[in-house]
């Protein structure tokens, strides 16, 4: 940096070597906003489709031209997903869906994230030989179908009287979440300087003070990446909430499929789309917020200066 | 204030043994430095002597209670490390806190405390200040302030200036120095820096592969090195070593080699000195007077080059094919090829066994 401002304000005279200007308009220049533009248009014109569709009546949907801007928008395709669409039988809107997806989720990003860093935090001091084959195993654990478990869930849960309720899809998605917490946490406790636990010990902190007066407040960047990570993959799961949430907590993405499925005679492309977008709606502002987040975190967790 | 007392220590980490039958005695308010080439196990004799590496055999007494098994915690001991080990998400005050809130000392009494410290090494006005946003010499001093607020009676500091810039070490070395002057406490500290150990102990061990080879004062340790690796370690530049045999010439003694002879009446034997073949004899820079080329003299060597330092000029001598280093004043300047007398006295030089390495 230093360097750089002392060139900039160095007399004009000196600049003797300066770099011969090149043209800013290259081939390469243009092959790659080209492709940058391309691929954005890409995935921004389904997005495009759904809100221009979301806002359209049902007359103008007929017209089959599914590019074209809305007419007269109206929210009311909107209104009626959230609150008045038929899921089923029921016709009470999608919103039974997400405050059923917001009480599965809450606790089970919270369960699995502490677990997965109280995991991560006692096996990072064990660094025998034999912990990379461990981690593997733990890795290979993330990538199993879960089809393959389905079955087994079922009936353990069912043992328990879990099935079907609102502690059973908890736990499913605490117990999935479980390799890749704990390997995040791990990696990032063993890379924090081993003197730092060491000092604890010598300052009379035991394993849970360590824990919880040092480890967590120090996690801040990986507890973001925690629940960015925890809170998109339970909101977007399927599987586990069809088999075994159970009728009454049926997330959103479920809901969602019933909406779209159980329409009697003329689909409602409008509240469709509508009931879709505020389905992504959570992940979505996720991502969106988290970005800042994300390097706050960093610059915050910053150990050396 | 307490002493520390090590008996056969052993430690064996995985299959290697990192130190074996270590006895050690650190008296109360001594500065010890254990000094030695990484990989000579005087970072692990301090992790064990802080209860942080686990011992395989042996005991450790720390002002008179045995500590072998205890907590590091429970020692009375602080420690400070070579990369502070702040916590960082915590201010100083609370970093030098810690260890008094997790025991449940009262509000009043930290505060006091934390406020001592803070005073002695020139803190207070940075208390409320995060780790990062510290400079590395202040960071070291709150690491330091972390030990004295814990009332530790034996410091343990582990190379806690190696972190540091050349110009800030000199100036937190003579601080640390001054500490342990006005707190007396005993301080073990490690370090591979000779000028450290030279400049802050009471007493300094050189260890090599797990074991002390000599513990003594400074000046013992620097002008009396009981092997040629002690000898070779201390100094700067490095001690000369010349090959050549013991000889003996009616009553007294002589040390010869082809370009130095040298009567060895005033030397101090280590043991009884007999006529040997093999027999090195170690000079330091310093301790060589040249004298010109027509005067008596032990020996005659060229210059070969010379080294300006500021202070002095370190010239190396080319002695029958060998090159030596010897120190002198900057006035004086000696042209290459230049011959010039060796006057060594022989109370100053030591000598050792070319095979064991031994002081003779």
């Amino acid at each position: 940096m230093s360097v750089l401002t002392s060139n900039a304000t160095a007399p004009v005279a000196n600049v003797r070597r300066a770099r011969p200007a090149r043209p800013w308009l290259t081939p390469a220049r243009i092959g790659i906003y080209g492709f940058l533009i391309i691929s954005a248009a890409f995935f921004l014109l389904p997005l495009y489709v759904m809100i221009a569709t979301s806002l359209k009546t049902m007359d103008q949907i007929r017209l089959g031209a599914i590019f074209s801007l809305p007419t007269t928008p109206e929210i009311d395709a909107w209104i009626q997903a959230w609150s008045s669409a038929c899921t089923g039988l029921e016709c009470r809107g999608i919103r039974v869906g997400f405050w059923n997806s917001v009480r599965i989720v809450v606790p089970s990003t919270i369960i699995s994230i502490l677990a997965g860093a109280l995991n991560g935090y006692a096996l990072s001091f064990w660094r025998s030989r034999w912990a990379d084959w461990l981690f593997t195993v733990l890795i290979l654990g993330a990538f199993i179908p879960y089809q393959v478990f389905l079955y087994p869930m079922v009936r353990g849960l069912a043992f328990f009287g879990l099935f079907g309720s609102l502690s059973g899809i908890v736990i499913v998605h605490t117990v999935f979440g479980m390799p890749v917490m704990t390997l995040l946490f791990r990696n990032y406790y063993a890379s924090l300087p081993q003197e730092l636990f060491k000092a604890a010990r010598i300052d009379g902190g035991g394993f849970w003070r360590i824990f919880f007066q040092l480890m967590i407040p120090m996690s801040t960047p990986i507890l973001i990446v925690a629940v960015i990570l925890q809170v998109t993959n339970i909101w977007n799961d399927f599987l586990f909430g069809l088999v075994f949430a159970g009728r009454e907590n049926q997330p959103m993405t479920v809901q969602l499929n019933n909406v779209i499925n159980s329409t009697t005679g003329e689909r409602l492309y409008n509240v469709n789309m509508a009931a879709t977008i505020l389905t992504s709606l959570v992940p979505l502002v996720i991502y969106l917020v988290s970005g800042r987040w994300f390097v706050r975190g960093i610059a915050a967790g910053a150990v050396k200066g | 204030m307490s002493s520390v007392v090590i008996e056969q220590l052993h430690v064996r980490l995985g299959h290697s043994d990192i130190l074996k039958d270590l006895d050690l005695r650190v008296e109360n308010g001594e500065f010890l430095v254990l000094l030695g080439p990484s990989g000579c196990g005087k970072s692990t004799l301090l992790h064990a002597v802080a209860g942080l590496v686990d011992v395989t055999d042996g005991a450790i007494w720390i002002d008179g209670n045995d500590v072998t098994w205890t907590d590091p915690k429970d020692r009375s001991i602080g420690m400070v490390f070579q990369s502070y080990a702040l916590y960082p998400t915590m201010n100083v005050e609370r970093n030098m806190s810690f260890g008094l809130r997790i025991n449940g000392t009262p509000k009043p009494e930290i505060d006091q405390r934390v406020q001592r410290a803070a005073s002695m090494l020139q803190l207070t006005s940075l208390l409320a200040r995060k780790p990062s946003q510290l400079s590395g010499g202040q960071r070291q001093r709150v690491a330091i302030g972390r030990a004295i607020v814990r009332d530790a009676g034996v410091f343990l500091l582990d190379e806690p200036l190696s972190n540091l810039d050349a110009k800030l070490r000199s100036e937190l070395r003579r601080e640390l120095k001054q500490l342990h002057l006005n707190l007396g406490t005993t301080m073990i500290y490690v370090t591979h820096d000779q000028t450290e150990a030279m400049t802050l102990a009471s007493r300094i061990a050189v260890m090599l592969e797990g074991k002390i080879q000599q513990i003594g004062t400074p000046s013992e340790v620097y002008d009396q090195p009981v092997n040629r690796f002690v000898a070779g370690f201390l100094g700067s530049p490095t001690m000369n070593f010349i090959a050549g045999s013991l000889v003996q010439e009616g009553s007294r003694m002589r040390w010869r080699s082809p370009a130095l002879s040298l009567d060895l009446t005033d030397y101090a034997f280590a043991g009884q000195a007999r006529a040997a073949e093999k027999v090195v004899l170690g000079l330091r820079p310093e301790h060589v007077a040249l004298v010109a080329s027509d005067q008596p003299a032990d020996g005659r060597a060229t210059v070969s080059l010379s080294e300006p330092m500021g202070a002095n000029i370190v010239l190396w001598l080319d002695l029958e094919g060998h090159q030596i280093a010897v120190d002198t004043e900057s006035h004086v300047t000696h042209k290459r090829g230049d011959t010039l007398g060796l006057r060594v006295d022989p109370r100053r030089v030591s000598l050792f066994d070319a095979e064991s390495g031994l002081r003779v």
